[in-house]
């Protein structure tokens, strides 16, 4: 009996090391994705960003460990319970306090006008994001009456409808995007010739543009040296001469000028087109590698797989679906950094970096939270009770009636929105 | 018109450097108000005196041709392009001088240009590393550019200068540094660049 229940503390033991060392494992992740992703064009100089990003990724994939660890066993119900507490409530430290207090701060620091009382700033900024933030409870019936102003329910409660409604946003528009960016049937046939072609012609715009371009400058210089001449002109006849001159060549500029305006805006329009060519050419190649095909046929999978999702959503086997739970950790997470990755690239500038980072990082935080509520529903019944019982008596049927109502909304908008791109875009080309 | 001989010129740096007010001031010796994300490629040209007042003046067009994006971005910008680095005489590097990352792009910037015969996807025989052998063969002229100067302050400022003449030396290229917001006219001097 003793050698058992000594053999039971050194797993639970192993286990407790573990569980710490995967938390410093998942912020070192953090923290290296920042670096070599995220800001890997940028110079970090507030090394608090990097540190608050890696904080709030490691503490949100640790609680998907410990839904792990209860569905293993892993360590006793009372560590366990513990653990899910300690780790709930410095995440919403984090993105309740934390998070908003430092977007705000960067954001005042780049308004040069409120450089002066940079943390006063910063405390009226949070006091505004928490004041719409309590607003949020409101038009939801997401409490049930019994709950105190100061519990822990009211934080949760909120911090799940904002992340349940970017996940269902989210997963609307991959449910959507995915089938259409893999599956070949809507990759368009396009060949070498047609991008030379394009090519071609977004040459001969630029070289119009530089032609023109040469007699607005030659026109100038020459009216400027007119100009130096005329100021020698003396007399009536003179001033007249040099004032119709000057005239017509402004005339002619100012029309030329249009022009240049006119082609650059094609030239620009041309590139853009280009560049969508190279792109889908590069997608077809990749459909004929074998990682290609493989995606290809995931991409039917999936198609199939969420048009059941979007029309029999109740429909869950329970035990079927923890295995489902696994692989949608597993590719949300990965979607998710992706995601952020590429937005991240197209509206960041070395000013808003910080900023913009901080809020993918509340974005993350947001996100992961509210996995967790909604991952209830997909676990077997007898690893409810911890889920229940850490986050309290929400409504939970509430959540799941609000994802399944904004992921249809998204799913839908986003096939209008494909779809009228996609018929767009042969057209162009016909006009070629 | 058409006697005026032509000069292709690359200005080439990070996203946000300040290469279109750059092209904007040496063009139209004018301080750029409104500058917003340059798309493709937007091209200026200067009229240009070479040797002026000497009996050998000869009087160029110098094409400024300022390519948008950044050196991260995806393949098929890239190869897009690619289209713009044909039959080039000079190029001018711009780097944020408080950005280090925008100084260390530059190598692959220059990369990028001057290995345009790569294939398309933008994959560079040497792996992307520098190599300094490639830059003293050479037949293209390089100008280094860094801007922003006044940004940084007072007592930075020689650590700043160091390090880039280091990377003027490795690029075998001329120097220039500049401040933000140019309020006087300039007239720009390319008298230190020759053409052959």
């Amino acid at each position: 009996m003793k050698l058992l229940s000594v053999f039971v503390l050194t797993i639970n033991f192993f286990f407790f090391f573990f569980a710490y060392f995967v938390q410093v494992l998942f912020f070192g992740f953090g923290w290296l994705f920042f670096m070599r992703q995220l800001f890997k064009d940028y110079e970090v100089r507030q090394y608090v960003v990097q540190v608050v990003f890696s904080v709030t990724f490691a503490f949100s994939c640790t609680m998907f460990e410990l839904i792990i660890f209860e569905i293993l066993g892993a360590l006793s119900s009372t560590s366990r319970y513990f653990h899910w507490k300690l780790n709930l409530y410095v995440i919403l430290l984090v993105l309740i306090f934390v998070v908003p207090f430092y977007i705000g701060y960067f954001v005042v620091s780049n308004i040069r006008l409120l450089q002066r009382q940079k943390l006063l700033f910063a405390c009226m900024v949070w006091f505004t994001f928490m004041y719409f933030f309590w607003k949020l409870g409101d038009p939801f019936p997401i409490l049930s009456p019994k709950h105190g102003i100061l519990s822990i329910e009211q934080l949760i409660s909120r911090v799940g409808v904002i992340g349940v409604t970017l996940m269902a946003l989210l997963s609307g528009f991959g449910a959507v995007n995915c089938p259409y960016t893999y599956m070949s049937y809507f990759l368009r046939n396009v060949t070498d010739s047609d991008i030379l072609a394009l090519e071609r012609r977004l040459l001969q715009t630029m070289d119009m543009i530089v032609s023109k371009k040469k007699r607005i400058a030659m026109t100038r210089r020459q009216m400027y040296q007119r100009g130096e001449d005329q100021n020698k002109q003396t007399g009536f006849w003179g001033m007249i001469k040099s004032v119709t001159s000057t005239q017509t060549g402004s005339e002619n500029l100012s029309l030329i000028q249009q022009e240049v305006d006119a082609l650059e805006e094609l030239s620009r329009q041309l590139f853009l087109e280009t560049v969508d060519l190279q792109a889908t050419k590069e997608r077809i190649e990749y459909s004929k590698t074998f990682q290609g095909k493989y995606f290809n046929f995931l991409g039917y999978f999936f198609s199939i797989y969420c048009v059941w999702k979007i029309f029999m959503v109740k429909f869950w086997s329970q035990h079927i679906s923890f295995i489902l739970v696994g692989i949608i950790i597993v590719t949300s997470i990965r979607g998710l950094l992706i995601t952020l990755t590429k937005f991240f690239y197209a509206i960041s500038s070395s000013k808003s970096s910080n900023v913009i980072v901080l809020v993918l990082a509340q974005i993350m935080g947001m996100y992961f939270v509210s996995s967790v509520l909604l991952m209830r529903m997909s676990m077997p019944l007898e690893y409810r009770s911890i889920v229940t019982e850490v986050l309290g008596e929400l409504q939970f049927n509430f959540y799941h009636r609000w994802f399944d109502v904004i992921f249809l909304v998204s799913a839908l908008s986003s096939i209008l929105f494909l779809y009228l791109a996609h018929k767009q875009a042969p057209e162009k080309h016909m006009a070629i | 018109m058409a006697s005026l001989d032509r000069v292709k010129v690359l200005v080439l740096g990070d996203s946000g450097v300040g290469k279109s007010s750059l092209v904007h001031l040496i063009c139209q010796n004018q301080v750029f108000g409104n500058p917003s994300w340059t798309v493709g490629c937007s091209v200026d040209v200067r009229v240009q005196d070479y040797k002026e007042g000497t009996p050998e003046e000869k009087t160029f067009y110098i094409e400024l041709w300022d390519i948008g994006g950044s050196v991260g971005s995806a393949s098929s910008i890239k190869s897009t392009r690619a289209v713009f680095y044909n039959s080039v005489n000079g190029i001018i590097l711009v780097h944020d001088l408080t950005n280090k990352k925008s100084s260390q792009n530059l190598y692959r910037w220059s990369m990028e240009a001057l290995n345009k015969d790569s294939s398309p996807t933008g994959v560079i025989v040497s792996n992307g590393d520098y190599d300094r052998e490639q830059f003293v063969e050479n037949a293209v002229p390089l100008l280094l550019i860094g801007t922003k100067f006044d940004q940084i302050p007072e007592n930075k400022r020689s650590e700043v200068l160091t390090r880039t003449a280091f990377l003027s030396e490795d690029f075998n290229a001329e120097e220039i540094n500049l401040m933000t917001g140019f309020t006087d006219r300039k007239r720009f001097n390319f008298k230190s660049l020759h053409y052959d």
